[in-house]
């Protein structure tokens, strides 16, 4: 597979209920990568995640992974919502959870092999998850349901890992967990990483690339090169300014034909 | 009384294996609304002469794919709720022009367990058994889409699909447990006993190994009553579903309060 792209998305167009939500989106992502996918609310991130997992058609363009036509439930590619709601009394322990990321799509009864439970103890213990293996997934906090959510998307092992916004309901220092965790499966396990958020501080200590989703279309590229205030103009179709403060990246809205410096609640103010 | 305790048996076995799903899909409401629905199907039968079981059947199948067919275009509770009363109000219907006596009318919305007659029991179990085969063949897709239907939706599940095949069973199901436990009350088997073991254990063979056992001895006991006081057994079923998941409650709170006794 030398000089093929894990994932490659060329050309694609994306409509919903008839409207075209993403337009032009091209990127691609290599083995071993951390990429942040990055927009504000409702810029297309999930839709296009959805894209990339085979459950929403386009318009135009292709994904293709390791160079053919992506397909739904490949097995290259494991995902990770934003959050399962567990009901409180959900008779489904975390070891028997991630165990259906390897055999919950197969039809009869689960005659599962030790060799099996060792596959699913050895991705908990590599997501510090293995202490509740044996505990109701329902009575585990966010983050550790956040763990064993990546657990079940790691144990049939993909070689890309879809994130859906992993942090946005986590406590600050939980979310720092979560990216140290992750940063370490990129580095140990060799998973290429595409996690969607709506700010990018947190991940920018971690991530190789970023591609931005702004007013339906995206930028693709390291950090350096996407997060410029031409790029990013571009993107929105209007003038923004990046600011770089305490190490902290700041997109923010700039000044208007008249001068005005804008701090209204369009998506391009106070982007991050 | 043995056809009794043969078809009582068969359907507990069934109703808390399809019970332990119903409750971890949150379909409670279907589970409701199917059987009552059947019962138009019932009263049909009885009008054209030909066996309640056939209008039982059909009917179910008729709500089940109703109600899946709907919920692709709106709320499953508001599919699920014109399925019932457009079914309810053929019931209505058939029984005006029918001249099915009361005491009849009575055994298919509270049960009958001691009309079970011989000739009853090739059906049910066949049906049963068709039921028992289903279950097995859906067990893991559908426990994954119970619990996270996204996941299982990404993992390649066609969650539609087993939606559907999985409301064909609570069907049959219903079919099969109208005749004995009455049309108002067959779900009350498929959640008490269900939601009870659920509370005990956090294992889903477990839970469901337990669901079959609790529906089990729900329905013995609700025969052995109903046989002693000649009130119907839907009255039986239905108390006695409710409390034992009343016990499995404060046996957990009891336990929980032993734990932090131990742990102070």
């Amino acid at each position: 597979m030398v000089g093929i792209d894990l994932l490659e998305v060329v050309d694609v167009d994306v409509a919903l209920s008839g409207r075209m939500v993403l337009r032009d989106v091209n990127f691609r992502i290599d083995h071993g990568e951390f990429t942040g996918l990055i927009g504000s609310n409702g810029a297309g991130k999930t839709t296009l995640l959805r894209v990339l997992l085979g459950l929403q058609d386009v318009v135009r363009g292709r994904v293709l992974v390791h160079g053919e036509p992506m397909t739904r439930s490949n097995s290259s590619v494991g995902y990770v919502p934003q959050k399962v709601l567990f009901e409180s009394d959900v008779p489904v322990r975390v070891r028997d959870f991630v165990a259906l990321g390897i055999d919950g799509n197969r039809y009869g009864l689960a005659r599962r092999s030790r060799h099996t439970y060792e596959l699913v103890d050895e991705m908990l213990e590599s997501v510090e998850a293995a202490a509740f293996a044996n505990r109701r997934i329902s009575s585990l906090s966010g983050g550790e349901q956040q763990r064993v959510l990546i657990a079940h998307a790691l144990v049939s092992k993909p070689e890309l890992l879809l994130l859906d916004e992993p942090l946005a309901n986590l406590d600050p220092g939980s979310a720092q967990e979560i990216i140290q965790l992750l940063h370490s499966v990129v580095t140990n396990q060799h998973v290429a990483i595409l996690l969607s958020a709506h700010e990018m501080n947190p991940l920018l200590p971690v991530m190789d690339r970023v591609v931005y989703v702004a007013n339906g279309r995206v930028a693709s590229g390291t950090t350096e090169e996407v997060v410029q205030p031409e790029v990013l103009s571009a993107l929105y179709g209007h003038h923004v300014d990046v600011l770089r403060v305490h190490g902290r990246v700041l997109v923010v809205a700039g000044g208007d034909e008249r001068g005005d410096s804008l701090v209204a609640d369009h998506p391009a103010v106070v982007l991050e | 009384m043995t056809n009794a305790w043969i078809s009582g048996t068969i359907i507990a076995l069934l109703a808390g294996a399809v019970g332990f799903f119903v409750v971890l899909r949150g379909s409670a409401f279907a589970a409701h609304a199917i059987p009552n629905g059947a019962f138009a199907g019932a009263a049909g039968a009885n009008l054209v002469g030909i066996n309640p079981l056939f209008g039982l059947v059909v009917f179910a199948l008729g709500a089940a794919f109703g109600i899946s067919s709907m919920s692709r275009r709106t709320r499953s509770d508001v599919a699920t709720a014109l399925a019932l009363v457009m079914m309810l109000a053929l019931g209505a219907a058939f029984l005006a022009t029918s001249s099915a006596y009361e005491p009849a009318v009575n055994a298919l919305l509270f049960g009958e367990i001691l009309g079970v007659s011989s000739s009853e029991i090739l059906p049910v179990v066949v049906l049963a058994v068709v039921c028992a085969l289903g279950l097995t063949l859906l067990y893991r897709p559908l426990l994954f889409s119970s619990i996270a239907s996204e996941l299982a939706v990404a993992k390649g599940v066609n969650v539609r699909l087993i939606d559907t095949l999985f409301l064909v069973v609570v069907a049959l199901s219903s079919a099969l447990a109208v005749p004995v436990v009455g049309a108002l009350l067959t779900f009350s088997l498929m959640i008490g006993p269900p939601a009870a073991a659920r509370i005990v254990t956090s294992s889903a063979h477990r839970a469901l190994a337990l669901s079959v056992v609790f529906s089990l001895l729900t329905l013995w006991a609700a025969v052995a009553s109903s046989y002693w006081t000649d009130l119907p057994i839907g009255f039986f079923v239905g108390t006695m579903s409710a409390a034992i998941y009343l016990a499995a409650r404060a046996w957990m709170r009891l336990d929980s309060r032993r734990s932090r006794r131990a742990l102070a």
